[in-house]
């Protein structure tokens, strides 16, 4: 039985995770607490999430005695997707010496950016968070690699505008954004506003209160009325397979519906069955099982029975987003380790590791990842990198790849968020000049 | 004339009527207030008193099909908020008690019927499909029956004649015991409805109306239909059998009914039973709309105003209730959400109900209380 499977796998990796944690202590070992959702009404993407990130860690540790020879002691801190609770993780994070902060919530990481440089523990929002935190130079220990919602809407516009012939032809369209009414799902306005003013198309907002998230009819049935060309969905839990399923019910083109990264779940798609097929995400990386590391993680954690995913989900795009997180992490670790020379590095080592990030395609392929993933470089300026992401499309049982890489229009994103961080530093008085050194890149 | 004669005489129209003549007149007036300054241009189409008088309604009838594709929508919302509403209504009526765990029994009902299908088809090696379905949903009302019955001896019979909030506590405390029972057994992952394997029909119908198209989803008509029967077959029961005529009674007063030997324990069972058969229902045709997770049980929010509309312990007034809700925010959203950035349904709803109150305190079907000094 597969719920028995789940639960007793869950007993397991829990009994294993204190056999693991007791002799450590002992040990040398890097402290890691990382925030999840495995419970509550956004645990459906929160679940692969998690469990990509922590069989990335427990793979390192098994495979190779941890990073540096030095095991890293992976805990998790259950948000719900909750904001209050994330910051009280954030007090636990702190209490445990963890190296970094992941908030794996955009309000989480709003809540927590004034107390990163006081607390000396570097936040990590991958692709999420406060957009204007890839600013360095403001916000030195913030990170959200490997593109922002900024570079997100840039992107969107651009492959919109590939799809329809070229940006002279959005003129006189209508692009609709589907949010979740909240934070993150806010993010993306600004640039979207300011490009629709220059190509000249309408952007149409249709807001998705929390609480009505699986109740969309009306949104949808407003998206007929203005004859929305294309919709573009910024969400997250269970607003995404509602979305993909209301487009499926009022006969809106799939392939005209894109969500954001955080909309690509393969539970987002799967639920609505055949109305599914030809909807569209973004994302940076590849999905499946079939690199070397993810081969790893079957034979050193889920052939030992250490996993809490179901063998079947391993290597679908959300899990692979948590191996990917996991990859960048360690990858600052070892940098730290190497920038600091210590074995036991702490939150300030990583952040310097964090801005020496630099994993090229050579890399990639070195950490067993061949073409996962474009290469990622971090400096003390840019912590976002602003790299190139691609579209995938469901074709009713898995997601493929069904664009080239786009590149965010970085000359006119990077600009806007400099404005922002600026602004960012003078609403919040005393927010502090940036006093880190930094590393010259070796 | 004495006054004996005035106070007799019937006057020519009642209070209410009166009432209602004198709000039709201001309506009318204020219409065709509206059209003459919209004829004479003296307000325009960007005066704010344009976009939330006239500007909805020239909408409706330039685009009737969009305005019957609401109005359906609203209808089939409707339905599905008066499902979930019958459940607070039926154990409100027979204990008195608002049932806050009927949100989670939502979540609980139908992930043990995906549950119970996928331990059928994966770990039995039955065939997917109806009769695995039909095994996986007995199997299900037998688990909501198990429930039924442990809420009775373990929650509720230690707690006869307790004041009611000790009961809405431990109905709150029932809540979170079931949150994270289920999350241990069944895990927080999304599972999909077995809707298809259910014999519910998926697909749709398009019906050309007035030069646009209404798109009629046929899992809404079974919704519907079936929500009618289910509502139908509960009145009938409550209405003409023995345990319904009992329960009526318990619900008036459980000292009198004890009193001429109706055992207490025996109705609550029926009715946590029936209002879990209910749940398993609600979570059936919400999970077919999206997936089936705890996210679920935010669903069940929306049958406070649908009580605050029909009230606290009418099942006539749950569906109704239901009704004006479903179709009242969706037309609120639909044509005035704009004005307002749009996501306005899930308050509009309860200043809809608010108006209701302030006409009717006790709902459209509550009974009045009259509580003297």
């Amino acid at each position: 039985m597969k719920t028995t499977s789940l639960a007793l796998g869950l007993g397991l990796g829990l009994v294993a995770g204190f056999a693991a944690v007791s002799p450590v202590g002992a040990q040398e070992s890097i402290n890691f607490v990382h925030n999840t959702y495995r419970t509550g009404a956004f645990s459906g993407s929160g679940i692969p999430v998690a469990d990509g990130v922590r069989d990335y860690f427990t793979m390192l540790n098994n495979r190779d005695g941890g990073i540096g020879g030095v095991r890293i002691n992976f805990e998790e801190c259950e948000t719900q997707y909750d904001t209050r609770r994330s910051v009280e993780c954030w007090e636990q994070a702190k209490a445990k010496n963890s190296v970094v902060y992941v908030p794996w919530s955009t309000g989480a990481a709003l809540a927590t950016i004034p107390r990163a440089h006081i607390d000396k523990m570097p936040i990590f929002s991958m692709a999420y968070g406060l957009s204007a935190s890839a600013v360095g130079g403001t916000f030195p220990w913030v990170f959200n690699p490997p593109l922002t919602y900024w570079d997100g809407a840039s992107v969107w516009i651009q492959y919109i505008a590939q799809r329809e012939g070229g940006l002279a032809n959005l003129r006189g369209k209508t692009i609709g954004l589907v949010l979740l009414d909240a934070p993150f799902g806010r993010e993306p306005i600004p640039v979207l506003e300011a490009l629709a003013r220059e190509h000249g198309f309408t952007l149409k907002t249709y807001p998705i209160p929390p609480a009505e998230m699986q109740n969309q009819s009306s949104t949808w049935l407003a998206i007929r009325r203005d004859r929305t060309d294309w919709v573009l969905v910024q969400g997250w839990g269970a607003m995404n397979p509602t979305a993909v399923r209301e487009a499926g019910r009022t006969g809106f083109p799939r392939d005209k519906v894109i969500g954001i990264w955080w909309a690509g779940g393969d539970d987002d798609a799967r639920p609505a069955g055949p109305d599914a097929r030809g909807y569209l995400a973004l994302s940076w990386h590849q999905v499946g099982t079939n690199f070397p590391v993810i081969q790893d993680i079957l034979r050193h954690v889920v052939d030992r029975g250490q996993s809490n995913s179901a063998r079947e989900k391993i290597g679908e795009n959300l899990y692979n987003r948590g191996v990917y997180q996991g990859m960048l992490i360690a990858e600052a670790i070892r940098n730290a380790q190497r920038l600091s020379g210590k074995r036991v590095v702490t939150g300030e080592d990583v952040r310097r590791g964090f801005e020496a990030l630099n994993i090229t395609a050579a890399r990639w392929t070195e950490l067993g990842a061949p073409d996962f993933a474009a290469p990622v470089a971090l400096s003390c300026e840019d912590h976002n990198g602003h790299h190139a992401a691609f579209v995938i499309q469901w074709d009713g049982t898995k997601w493929n790849r069904a664009s080239d890489w786009i590149r965010p229009d970085r000359a006119r994103i990077r600009p806007l968020l400099e404005d922002a961080a600026r602004a960012f530093a003078t609403s919040n008085a005393g927010w502090p000049a940036r006093s880190e050194s930094c590393d010259q890149r070796s | 004339m004495t006054d004996a004669t005035l106070a007799t005489r019937k006057p020519f129209l009642s209070e209410g009527q009166r009432n209602g003549l004198i709000a039709g007149g201001v309506l009318a007036l204020f219409i065709a207030a509206l059209v003459v300054a919209t004829q004479t241009g003296t307000i325009t189409r960007n005066d704010w008193i344009y976009k939330i008088f006239v500007d909805p309604f020239v909408s409706m009838v330039d685009m009737p099909d969009l305005l019957v594709q609401t109005v359906w929508e609203g209808f089939v919302a409707g339905v599905l908020y008066s499902l979930i509403a019958l459940g607070f209504v039926l154990i409100f009526k027979a204990s008195g008690v608002f049932n806050f765990a009927q949100g989670i029994m939502v979540v609980f009902a139908a992930l043990s019927l995906v549950g119970f299908y996928e331990f059928l088809t994966l770990t039995m090696g039955l065939p997917p499909g109806f009769v695995a379905a039909i095994v996986a949903m007995a199997g299900a009302l037998g688990i909501m029956f198990v429930l039924a019955v442990a809420v009775e001896r373990i929650v509720l019979r230690p707690l006869v004649n307790q004041p009611d909030i000790i009961m809405l506590m431990a109905t709150v405390g029932l809540t979170y015991f079931l949150i994270g029972f289920g999350e241990y057994i069944f895990g927080g992952s999304p599972k999909v409805m077995i809707t298809s394997q259910l014999g519910l029909p998926t697909g749709s119908t398009m019906l050309d109306f007035a030069g646009g198209r209404i798109n009629i989803q046929h899992l809404d008509v079974a919704a519907a239909v079936i929500a009618a029967v289910m509502i139908g077959v509960l009145g009938f029961f409550f209405q003409y059998t023995r345990i319904g005529r009992a329960l009526r009674a318990v619900a008036d007063s459980h000292k009198a009914a004890l009193s001429v030997g109706i055992s207490l324990n025996q109705i609550w069972v029926i009715v946590w039973f029936t209002a879990g058969i209910v749940a398993l229902l609600t979570g059936i045709m919400w999970g077919a709309r999206s997936d089936v997770s705890f996210a679920l049980e935010i669903i069940a929010l929306k049958a406070l105003p649908v009580l605050i509309v029909g009230g606290f312990t009418s099942i006539p007034g749950a569906i109704v209730g239901g009704l004006i809700i479903g179709v009242g925010e969706k037309l609120g959203e639909f044509y005035w959400g704009p004005l307002l950035g749009g996501g306005i349904e899930s308050w509009l709803a309860y200043i809809i109900a608010l108006m209701f109150l302030m006409f009717r305190p006790q709902g459209l079907f509550g009974e009045k209380i009259i509580e003297r000094i």
